[in-house]
């Protein structure tokens, strides 16, 4: 027996619409199907005016963050079926929309770029690998994880008031550099982490975690900052 | 009008590997990308990336030297072997600089980069980062970049070169964002837009991966070459295709009938389930096709990974894992995963040297839209990845030294000439009456290349996909648009598209129907045997408006004649 749920999703044009609108499509559910595959379906069969982003259909590449249902999450790896009747599938929020379910990305990647997001090492590298135990590898296992998806910065109450706090995404990747043995930025990072847009600026509600599509533990990350930016200034470091 | 020294197409591994290396040379180079390049499918590369490390204990004697030939006899001798040669010497220095840049490789006890067996390799040669190294790489490129103020136009989707013929000076280009074409000068253009498998119904490729670069490049009159060898994974899950892992049979996983039979040993004695791919995918085809496939009427047999246990599934395959429970409602630890053969992989592509140059001056490409020779006739695991770092590099490289070397600076007047030329094409294609849509074509177009130029080919099938897919480039030509809006309008994009991938699915038809033999991904059910005496040579098809016009170039052997493949 077919089972018919209606798609309740978030449009706006901003050079054409004044203000956004809700419309309406209804689609039958069939096994297996998730959010994005119905998206594609509407596209492809209803209306091809409908704007979203997606690629590897696989939860990889982090391109199909919106806010179905209340959550951020991703659209390829989100059953249809679990969400009952009526699915309401809005923008990742407090980001500008371009169109649609397409977001403005910009301050996001901004922010990315300011945490000096790469490896930092001072001493030259030796001829062949640098040695890393098991053990001090396992330490970035969850944090290089992250898709920059922006499900996280967009879930913080904190940044969506305070648009310049580096927000989670940014501070995960920070953290992963932090806990890589290897690296070697050290107190230059943790200055950045320590000015009036980081760290401090998180106020553990922990959505960021919550909505996190790879589990990454965003929060105990920005935490483990927290504690090694006190620790220099106690210290004189910093 | 925009311009660079450099402009590299594709955001992925290659294009970001070329970009990086322009950049610590001085030059002015750019990536113009379809999307922000952390999101390329590269990142959906999951087992590893081969180079001759000797770090495990079983490998103390493996060597580059080894690697190529490995690499060869797996190619099923297509391979340029001077070529092979070169991926596998650059190999190691190429995988101790991801290191040193950042890449999070697995560890041994002794703290080296770990490495697993895959398919075709004589030795565990594969370096890995869980199962998730694509995904770890392309992040750490992109950081590498940032930190080279590499500027990228995110979301842009390059339509064509604007080429006089004797040369290239820039290309033409949509801004999805803002629905804006707009033109770049640049001296050199580097094709690095990955593989076409949307091409086919089942694929593991991306939504993305429809192969437009390389109709970029073979309607500029650069041949494509090799294109009738397409790699088919063994093991994608039934009904998304999604990517398992060649490195869940390199953990020791097993590749089951629905009578509980290890049926690889029927196929490969000796491999076993890490015969090379080409091989593994045949058997799997061959069991579902004869009636040991499970009953779920999919067509799939089992990859069975609860033996291998909790903890090494947890540690070594976490993201397969939950791709399964995501996609799939099955947890591997507790139960067999379906799984059937999905197009992967595009062995063939837009013909370059061992530098990545093409026949038109000013035009490189890198990566999988490439096709150099490395990987012949069938491509080993862990080897696409090495291809992207090891050729983006080269690629970057010779650009590089290309655009110091050109006397003449782009000329913008050929470069206005192709935007206004393209900028008409895309305002006849929104205005365009026609009846035809991207849906019914592109869907006709998918199942023809999926039933008849899949694992198995015959005469008869290939003829009729040729005739089919002409059938569908001139309905085509009457395709339009429902969608007029200009902010990311996926409907006109992907009709663009289209017609790239109409052109390219037929290069393929042509290619495979006029290749009378069997040689690794191509297996022809008339002509069942390698042909040595005739086939020993690589397909380059040009573009025509009526088709692809095949012609052959020799290929190189160096140190190893060919030989019968067993495994």
């Amino acid at each position: 027996m077919s089972q018919t749920v209606t798609l309740r999703i978030y449009r706006r044009d901003p050079e054409l619409d004044t203000a956004p609108r809700y419309q309406n499509y209804q689609i039958e559910l069939t096994p297996g199907l998730t959010v994005l595959m119905a998206l594609y379906h509407i596209l492809e069969n209803v209306d091809k005016t409908l704007a979203f982003r997606s690629s590897c259909r696989s939860a990889v590449c982090g391109s199909c963050g919106m806010h179905i249902n209340g959550m951020n999450r991703l659209a390829c790896e989100t059953q249809l079926a679990p969400l009952g009747n009526e699915v309401v599938i809005e923008p990742l929020p407090h980001l500008p929309v371009l169109k649609d379910l397409v977001v403005d990305m910009t301050t996001f990647w901004e922010k990315y770029e300011r945490v000096r997001p790469y490896l930092i090492s001072l001493k030259a590298p030796p001829e062949k690998e640098r040695l890393q135990s098991p053990e001090d590898r396992k330490k970035i296992d969850e944090f290089i994880d992250c898709i920059l998806c922006a499900c996280c910065h967009t879930s913080c109450s904190t940044a969506w008031w305070d648009k310049e706090y580096l927000g989670p995404a940014a501070l995960a990747k920070m953290y992963r550099f932090v806990a890589d043995s290897r690296d070697e930025g050290g107190i230059e990072r943790l200055k950045i982490a320590a000015r009036e847009d980081g760290v401090f600026r998180c106020h553990t509600i922990f959505n960021c975690t919550e909505e996190c599509p790879k589990k990454i533990p965003i929060t105990f990350g920005i935490q483990e900052i927290k504690k090694r930016v006190l620790w220099g200034k106690l210290t004189g470091k910093l | 009008m925009l311009k660079h020294q450099v402009l590299v197409v594709g955001g992925g591994l290659a294009g970001l590997r070329a970009a990086i290396e322009c950049a610590g040379l001085g030059v002015d180079v750019a990536v113009l990308s379809l999307l922000y390049p952390v999101r390329s499918h590269s990142g959906a590369a999951q087992g590893g990336i081969n180079a001759a490390l000797a770090n495990m204990p079983e490998c103390k004697d493996d060597s580059p030297a080894k690697h190529a030939y490995d690499t060869v006899k797996g190619a099923d001798f297509l391979a340029d072997q001077d070529a092979a040669e070169i991926l596998t010497t650059d190999a190691p220095a190429r995988i101790y600089e991801m290191e040193h840049w950042g890449v999070p490789f697995s560890r041994t006890p002794e703290g080296k980069i770990a490495q697993r067996p895959f398919g075709g390799a004589g030795y565990p040669r594969t370096c890995y980062a869980a199962d998730k190294t694509g995904l770890y790489i392309l992040h750490t490129f992109n950081e590498q970049a940032v930190k080279h103020r590499v500027k990228v136009y995110n979301e842009w989707a390059a339509l064509a070169l604007a080429s006089d013929g004797a040369r290239n000076h820039g290309l033409v280009a949509l801004n999805l964002q803002t629905g804006d074409i707009a033109a770049f000068a640049a001296d050199a253009v580097i094709f690095a837009t990955g593989g076409l498998g949307r091409v086919y119904k089942r694929t593991s490729n991306a939504m993305q991966s429809t192969g437009f670069g390389m109709a970029i490049a073979y309607r500029a009159g650069i041949p494509l070459k090799d294109m009738e060898f397409v790699q088919f994974h063994p093991t994608t899950i039934i009904g998304t295709n999604i990517l398992m892992t060649e490195g869940a049979r390199g953990e020791g996983g097993y590749l089951i009938n629905k009578d509980g039979e290890r049926f690889m040993q029927r196929y490969a004695p000796k491999a076993m389930e890490l015969a090379p791919r080409d091989i593994v995918s045949r058997s799997i085809q061959t069991e579902i096709n004869e009636g040991r496939g499970l009953p779920d009427g999919g067509g799939s047999v089992y990859l069975d990974l609860r033996h291998l246990g909790r903890e090494k599934i947890l540690e070594r395959l976490p993201g397969i894992r939950d791709i399964c429970i995501s996609f799939l409602g099955i947890d591997p630890i507790e139960k067999p995963i379906p799984i059937q053969p999905g197009q992967h992989y595009a062995m063939g592509g837009i013909d370059t040297d061992k530098d990545g140059a093409t026949i038109l001056p000013g035009v490189f490409a890198a990566g999988e839209c490439a096709c150099v020779s490395v990987h012949g006739a069938n491509r080993l695991g862990g080897n696409s990845l090495l291809e992207c770092v090891v050729m983006g590099q080269r690629a970057g490289a010779a650009a590089a030294r290309y655009v110091q070397s050109v006397t003449s600076a782009p000329s913008e007047a050929v470069v206005n000439d192709a935007l206004k030329k393209t900028s008409a094409e895309v305002d006849a294609l929104l205005k365009s009456e026609g009846k035809e849509r991207l849906v019914t074509l592109r869907d006709a177009m998918a199942e023809t290349m999926s039933d008849k130029v899949g694992i198995f080919r015959e005469e008869k099938s290939l003829a009729e996909a040729v005739a089919l897919l002409r059938e569908l480039r001139a309905r085509y030509r009457n395709v339009g648009v429902d969608a007029k809006h200009r902010k990311f309008n996926l409907d006109l994009l992907r009709t663009i598209e289209l017609g790239g991938m109409l052109d390219i699915a037929e290069a393929i038809a042509v290619g495979a129907l006029a290749r009378k033999e069997s040689r690794g991904a191509h297996s022809r059910l008339d002509f069942k045997t390698r042909d040595d005496a005739n086939w020993l040579k690589h397909t380059l098809a040009y573009f025509t408006p009526d088709g692809a016009r095949l012609d052959y170039k020799p290929v190189t052997i160096t140190k190893w004649q060919p030989e019968e493949r067993k495994y």
